[in-house]
């Protein structure tokens, strides 16, 4: 479990994803309604319609489609930890669809991949990757990240959230 | 729709303490807001029986319990007290817990008070490692600032509807013309779209210019029942409050929105279910009031960024969907227009001070109502909305009339 730099990963969160292989976000699905949920959810459901307690843990699709996108072009404060060594790098955050989930995931994108480049509706994986350096304990702190997929966007002329019922801000 | 002001609320005064940058307590922002509402409703102090305050989560233990941190500045007078969180609806929430007191008859005349004093800069959450707060998680995870999410829906706004950075300049262009005159505004010069676009990008696509500030302020209102009003004296038209729209979302709510990492599922809901919060905290207002869209004389929003207003057009039904771009161009929002948008000149000249910032809206609704709102007015308006969104499913619109 190294990454490039030959050090040791260690994630910024435990259980909220998997490292290895190929890696994908660990949700819940509700044994009663079906309804998953991101991060895992324990006792009670959030469907108000439905009273179960039991949720299956599920990894979540690795693909997905941008939602929408920006990027932080100031260093965001803490607790979002300071690069070392400095400087500060710009990245793109994408808000991206899961088709299947029909939920929205938020997450930064790899680095190197500006907004410039981006689209509604273009198709996105997940990956793990680096989100700091942890020098003390030689280790990287590692989280998910989305990167370009390839591929042809979807169409931006109509509804994008297809896929999502009441995805929009406006509904149907 | 029938109007129904069968459970309104009298406006007796209003008051403010000019936002900006002053460094005080904020105490000081609220005591001065509450006595300038008490001399405009010619109410004395010792007569209010019911103190609803706004919460401040960032001055310690008398910002948790705002409505006994003011009644005790303003002197200890034996009234009730609550103390309201809701976000950026904090100020929308104690108007409406005051306002239940009055309806249900447990009190005649009450106070509204909000007031804060913000540090510089991105709002970050409060201190500790909170690994389940997703508060804390965003800013530790993604490094998704407040201006993160207004990025998402202006980009989203260009990509669906064809909005232009220069639509966007052109909402912080009105504003600011707006609020020129606005005597308790922290920002007063006119920008142009070229100085707009010039300043620094935040949070792609959208500029320094166009993203609120966090400023200090305050504000006050006084209320009381019509019964009272009448006896009190109150010559000419009465401004009543005829709703407070607070509801939470409806599940699933599939709309990425601060400060969560991920949406609510849309497995289980049936196509089409959802219309979305903001839509919902608006559509419950017109209900409340029996009025709808055009009725309305002006509105005041809640523009945390340029983009977010044009989402609010939509909201409040002043346009269908992905035509708000077409009512900045034609004018219809600007002062004179087919109907004003922030004629404050809105979160752009004010900054955000957050739990005086939903009275603050009302505030400037009632003296446009009134006609006192010299150098801004908007002219002929019988009715005015508020529309005001915060974190954690907190949203606010209440509805003002003369
Ligand atoms: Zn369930």
């Amino acid at each position: 479990m190294t990454t490039d730099t030959g050090r040791a990963r260690r994630p910024a969160v435990d259980g909220w994803f998997t490292l290895d292989g190929e890696p994908a976000l660990l949700g819940s699905r509700c044994t009663g309604c079906g309804t998953y949920a991101f991060p895992a959810q324990e006792g009670f459901c959030r469907n108000p319609a439905c009273t179960s307690t039991e949720h299956t843990p599920t990894p979540l699709s690795r693909h997905g489609t941008i939602w929408s996108y920006t990027d932080a072009r100031y260093q965001p404060p803490a607790p979002f930890v300071a690069p070392d060594p400095y400087p500060y790098v710009p990245f793109a955050i994408a808000a991206v669809e899961l088709a299947a989930e029909q939920m929205v995931i938020l997450g930064q994108m790899v680095a190197g991949v500006g907004t410039d480049g981006l689209r509604v509706g273009m198709p996105v994986e997940l990956v793990v990757d680096t989100l700091y350096a942890d020098p003390e304990r030689g280790e990287d702190v590692v989280v998910w990240k989305w990167k370009p997929a390839g591929g042809t966007p979807a169409s931006t002329t109509g509804s994008t959230t297809g896929s999502t019922p009441g995805g929009g801000d406006h509904g149907a | 729709m029938a109007r129904d002001t069968s459970r309104s609320v009298a406006v007796l005064g209003a008051g403010m303490h000019p936002w900006g940058k002053w460094g005080r307590n904020f105490v000081e922002y609220g005591v001065a807001a509450a006595t300038e509402a008490l001399r405009d409703a010619g109410i004395e102090w010792r007569d209010v029986q019911f103190v609803a305050g706004a919460d401040t989560i960032r001055n310690g233990y008398p910002g948790f319990v705002a409505g006994a941190t003011f009644a005790q500045a303003l002197g200890w007078n034996g009234a009730r007290i609550s103390s309201s969180y809701a976000a950026c609806a904090s100020g929308a929430q104690a108007i409406n817990s005051a306002r239940a007191q009055i309806l249900a008859g447990f009190c005649d005349v009450a106070l509204v008070v909000g007031a804060d004093t913000t540090p510089k800069g991105f709002f970050a959450p409060v201190g500790g490692e909170r690994k389940s707060d997703p508060d804390w998680l965003r800013f530790h995870l993604i490094g998704a600032t407040n201006p993160t999410y207004f990025g998402l829906f202006a980009r989203r706004r260009m990509d669906l509807y064809g909005a232009t950075p220069q639509d966007f300049a052109a909402v912080k262009v009105k504003n600011a013309r707006h609020g020129l005159s606005n005597p308790n505004a922290r920002y007063r010069a006119e920008v142009t779209v070229d100085d707009i676009l010039a300043s620094p990008v935040v949070a792609d696509p959208l500029h320094l210019l166009e993203i609120c500030a966090t400023s200090d302020g305050g504000a006050a209102l006084v209320l009381t029942s019509t019964e009272f009003a009448r006896r009190h004296g109150v010559t000419g038209p009465m401004v009543t409050i005829d709703a407070v729209s607070t509801v939470t979302p409806t599940f699933p709510q599939t709309r990425i929105d601060m400060p969560d990492i991920s949406t609510d599922s849309g497995v289980t809901a049936p196509p089409g279910a959802s219309g979305g919060f903001k839509p919902a905290v608006i559509a419950a207002a017109y209900d409340e009031a029996g009025i709808g869209p055009d009725d309305l004389g002006l509105a005041e929003v809640y523009d945390l960024s340029t983009a977010l207003e044009l989402d609010w057009y939509e909201d409040l039904q002043l346009c269908k969907e992905g035509e708000a771009e077409r009512l900045i161009r034609d004018g219809d929002t600007t002062i004179g227009g087919r109907i004003p948008v922030n004629p404050s000149g809105g979160l752009a000249c004010f900054g955000e001070a957050i739990p005086a910032q939903a009275i603050a809206q009302v505030c400037e609704v009632v003296w446009q109502l009134q006609g006192r709102a010299a150098g801004r007015q908007v002219e002929g308006a019988t009715v005015g909305i508020t529309a005001n969104q915060g974190l954690f499913g907190h949203g606010s619109s209440v509805i003002v009339s003369r």
